[in-house]
């Protein structure tokens, strides 16, 4: 179920829009925050609330990477591919995320805490290659500077068992 | 290192909530319609394309203009009827004045609009969409299911888009089976959005979107991997490549070695023209592949794959006698002339009284005429009645009686309709096809839609005002706004007020309404402002034929009255024979007769009254003789002394009359050995009883309907040329005798009495499993 909170911020956010369905995506985002993914549970009751179709709030969560229908680790690492990134080395930057974490596109970690994906861009090509982990940017990306990045992650884990 | 959040850094900022007046679309669709409308009453707008001056009314867009012109644009995402999307941008002009090349499927014309269709310019452009197009789609057109008829293959063809500049290899997904009808190829997919737009603004079902985005995008399901939804195929029917295919037909055959042949769907009472695809006699798809007929290129999932069940191997090939307790095979040769001896024996023992006839729902006009001239001239008894799915008898002498001209309205007519009212039944389950078309009023024509049931039905979506009534209320609730009972709800007051407001509306009406009740929603509806047009629902695909060809046993074909001397008159001239002065029993009265024993011989045609009258099925052994004709063994046929194996509607010729009292032809698409039509068995029966009819095929039975049937008066090159025409009966029949002699079987999407029983594919779906009157 989802907490009392967060339907009261549903319906202050459907408020705030003359169609109801323009608070789709700011509804799913919150959900997600608080069920960790967009389960079955959330799109059944975002469509009632915004009045659309379930198919139509699965078509926006498909459209946008930010989004996810599976659980996924509690680190989620997504990499630019797009073209400024592409240039500046993207390819092999997630080539080595791929090696690194043992994973492949759009694959967790057995442990849990990693989640690998190529997206789209990031809307960071000054910083290119970039990358976004959670709600966090990393920007001018080399397989060092992930290495550092992941180890020091990993660190922060009590009980990491890799 | 910063701290990771795991929040979303959005704030809800302090905004003032929003206004209550602005604009909310009316009925839900997913993309509200946008779509500019032509206004044909309005001075028509001059523009050149091509060089060619072209006068079309203002709001018509540049792609029908061209149409209009004799100009084809090619496009995809477009498609007459359906909201703008200017997706696939194949249908990109040149337009003088404007800067860049504009999609003609999007842009409206205006005064002095100069337009080039097939300059360099833009035969470039379209190269390069095709090339697009073609990125990741595969060629495998040899093999497609869709090669031959691919507008996409077309395309390519005429603008040679054969290279491609990609080196990268194409991307590839599997083929997905969304339900045992409907598979999804996702390379082939060209994202028209055609299949997305017609679900739901056609079909009102909604059940695909477009998933992810990009170079992935893909069409998806409502569940996840499956459908579920009305399975009607439209998304396959209208889908321009091979991206969705029919579960019935896919890599079967190619399309150029079938022969089509245009015909009437034998189901539910709308009258949908089908094109039936034969290859070696057997069927093998069904889509109304030129768009002819009032539905256009929709038919629902009986119409397009509910066919099936002539090509079952337990169709009745062969008559079968009973001998020593058994059924068994037997020939025409011994059949026909036993039947012949047993009626005649009846009949000179317990005199023609003693016989009855029960006609069928889907048998053709030529039939049931010929089996109503049969039963009282032959056998000579009018105890002659068929199962009423609707009082049209009803709503025929009332509109006579308050001398009521153009009062019937046509399917095309309910398009097109500002308002309407239905009153009873399930339009979605049981007449898909005007559901489809009040859908169309209320969209494209802002029809206001009312409703007055008792039960909840999916077209509330687009109603304006639902009244729901308890049970069997729907008949009280007419007589209370007629002002024939005191008790008028709040609801039933306002419905009165708003229908008071419009300017002609089409009633239609279910067989909630009969008898007495039909009169008085008649006489009602006729006080309403502008005209008031009406239909009554009937279950199959020739009610309406069976009651205007006088199945019933008080009237004769045309609605005149049996008792009505100068009626008989008419019909006994062209007869040549009397019409017997004894009344005839109704179709409860005969199933009595039979319980009683008074009924001896019972012939029945292409009818389950075992299981349609919940008549037990030991009555049947009372009888001295029971003939039936029919597809497949029934309840009732089972209890035959001999059962004659009939042809159904795709072998045999002749006209139906749909629910509107439109006439349409039947043509003869193949042949099942061993079956006889109803006409051939009739001519046979009534030749070896000492009546040799003259009439050698249906359209020599055709021409007398047209000459001697009161309303049937019709133009024959009309209905030759594929057009559906109405009769406009008028007659004086007598009343209802009994209320329970109307009734309808409630059908759902995927039933249709005896035969969806023997049709794979309305049983393979799994929605068909879903109670009675689900909505999808």
């Amino acid at each position: 179920m989802l907490s009392d909170s967060l339907l009261k911020k549903f319906d202050q956010l459907i408020a705030r829009y003359p169609l109801k369905r323009s608070a789709m995506v700011p509804l799913l985002l919150y959900a997600q925050d608080e069920v960790g993914h967009v389960s079955e549970e959330v799109i059944a009751e975002v469509a009632r609330r915004v009045e659309v179709r379930p198919i139509e709030v699965v078509e926006v969560i498909g459209y946008y990477s930010m989004l996810h229908r599976h659980p996924v680790g509690k680190y989620n690492v997504q990499v630019c591919t797009n073209i400024s990134c592409m240039l500046r080395g993207a390819d092999e930057v997630f080539e080595h995320c791929c090696k690194k974490l043992g994973i492949k596109n759009k694959q967790t970690t057995p442990d849990g805490l990693f989640s690998l994906e190529e997206v789209e861009c990031l809307g960071a090509c000054c910083g290119a290659p970039a990358m976004q982990i959670n709600y966090d940017f990393y920007e001018n990306l080399t397989p060092e500077k992930f290495d550092a990045l992941i180890e020091e992650l990993k660190k922060k884990e009590p009980r990491s068992k890799m | 290192m910063k701290e990771q959040t795991h929040k979303s850094p959005f704030v809800i900022l302090d905004m003032p909530p929003k206004q209550e007046n602005l604009h909310v679309p009316g009925p839900y669709t997913r993309s509200p319609s946008l779509s500019p409308r032509a206004n044909p009453a309005a001075e028509p707008v001059t523009l050149t394309i091509n060089g060619k001056e072209v006068k079309v009314p203002p709001g018509t867009l540049v792609i029908e203009a061209a149409k209009q012109a004799g100009i084809e644009i090619p496009s995809y995402c477009y498609y007459p009827g359906l909201t703008l999307q200017g997706a696939c941008r194949m249908c990109l002009v040149a337009i003088e004045k404007m800067p860049k090349l504009q999609t003609a499927c999007t842009t409206v014309v205006a005064s002095g609009m100069v337009v080039h269709t097939e300059t360099e310019e833009v035969k470039n452009a379209r190269k390069a969409m095709l090339e697009f197009l073609l990125t990741n789609h595969p060629l495998d057109c040899p093999v497609c299911d869709k090669g031959g008829e691919c507008e996409l293959q077309d395309a390519v063809f005429r603008y040679g888009a054969a290279e491609t500049r990609f080196m990268e290899s194409k991307l590839h997904h599997e083929e997905k089976q969304f339900s045992n009808l409907v598979y999804y190829d996702w390379p082939r997919c060209i994202l028209c959005y055609r299949c997305v737009r017609v679900c739901d603004e056609g079909l009102d079902v909604n059940a695909y979107g477009i998933g992810f985005r990009g170079a992935h995008s893909e069409i998806i399901p409502n569940q996840g991997e499956k459908l579920e939804c009305e399975e009607c195929g439209m998304c396959i029917d209208i889908c321009p490549v091979g991206a969705l295919t029919s579960g019935t037909y896919r890599y079967k055959t190619r399309p150029w070695e079938l022969t089509y042949t245009g015909t009437i769907c034998n189901h539910c009472g709308d009258g949908c023209k089908t094109t039936l695809a034969i290859r070696n006699n057997v069927i093998i798809r069904a889509n109304n592949r030129d768009h002819s007929g009032s539905n256009g290129e929709f038919l629902c999932v009986k119409g397009r794959f509910g066919w099936d069940f002539v090509n079952h191997d337990q169709r009745l090939t062969a008559p079968l006698i009973r001998k020593n307790g058994r059924q068994e095979t037997s020939t025409w040769e011994e059949a026909l002339p036993m039947v012949v001896e047993r009626l005649t024996a009846v009949i000179k023992e317990h005199g023609p009284s003693s016989v009855a006839v029960i006609g069928s729902n889907r048998t053709t006009n030529e039939e049931n005429y010929l089996l109503g001239r049969f039963a009282r001239t032959v056998l000579g008894t009018n105890n002659l009645d068929h199962h009423r799915t609707a009082d049209f008898s009803s709503l025929v002498g009332a509109l006579t009686a308050a001398d009521a001209d153009g009062r019937y309205a046509t399917i095309e007519d309910i398009a097109v309709a500002s308002s309407i009212l239905v009153v009873g039944n399930d339009p979605t389950h049981q007449h898909p096809f005007i559901a489809y078309q009040i859908r169309q009023a209320v969209r494209s024509h802002d029809a206001h839609l009312y409703l007055l049931n008792s039960q909840e039905i999916k077209l509330q979506r687009q109603a304006k005002q639902v009244v729901t009534v308890a049970a069997g209320g729907e008949a009280e609730s007419i007589r209370a706004l007629a002002g024939k009972s005191s008790t008028v709800s709040d609801d039933l007051g306002t419905l009165q007020e708003n229908l008071r407001k419009e300017s002609g509306t089409i009633i239609i009406f279910g067989d909630e309404i009969r008898g007495s009740d039909v009169t008085t929603l008649v006489q009602w509806g006729l006080t309403l402002p502008g005209q008031t047009r009406f239909v009554a629902l009937g279950d199959y695909a020739n009610s309406r034929g069976a009651a205007d060809m006088g199945l019933l046993p008080d009237v004769l074909p045309g609605y005149g009255s049996l008792a009505d001397s100068t009626a008989c008159a008419q019909i006994e001239s062209a007869w040549g024979a009397k019409i017997p002065a004894v009344s005839g029993r109704n179709i409860r009265s005969i199933l009595q007769g039979v319980e009683s024993g008074e009924i001896k011989a019972l012939l029945v045609f292409g009818s389950n009254p075992v299981k349609t009258f919940s008549l037990p099925k030991e009555h049947l052994g009372k009888l001295a003789f029971l003939m039936v004709a029919e597809l497949f063994p029934t309840e009732t046929s089972e209890a035959a002394d001999v059962v004659l194996p009939a042809t159904s509607f795709a072998e045999k010729s002749g006209t139906v009359t749909n629910t509107c009292g439109q006439v349409q032809v039947l043509k003869k698409t193949m042949r099942k050995a061993g079956t006889r039509s109803d006409l051939e068995i009739l001519l046979a029966l009534a030749r070896l009883m000492g009546h040799p009819w003259s009439y050698r095929t249906a359209d020599d039975v055709l021409r007398e309907i047209i000459a001697h049937v009161p309303g049937y008066a019709i133009a024959l090159p009309n209905l030759l040329v594929g057009r559906a025409v109405q009769t406009q009966p008028a007659g004086t029949p007598p009343a209802l005798a009994s209320t329970d002699l109307v009734f309808s079987s409630k059908d759902s999407l995927f039933t249709s009495g005896t035969v969806s029983r023997y049709s794979w594919a309305l049983n393979s779906v799994d929605e068909a499993k879903k109670p009675h009157g689900h909505i999808f």
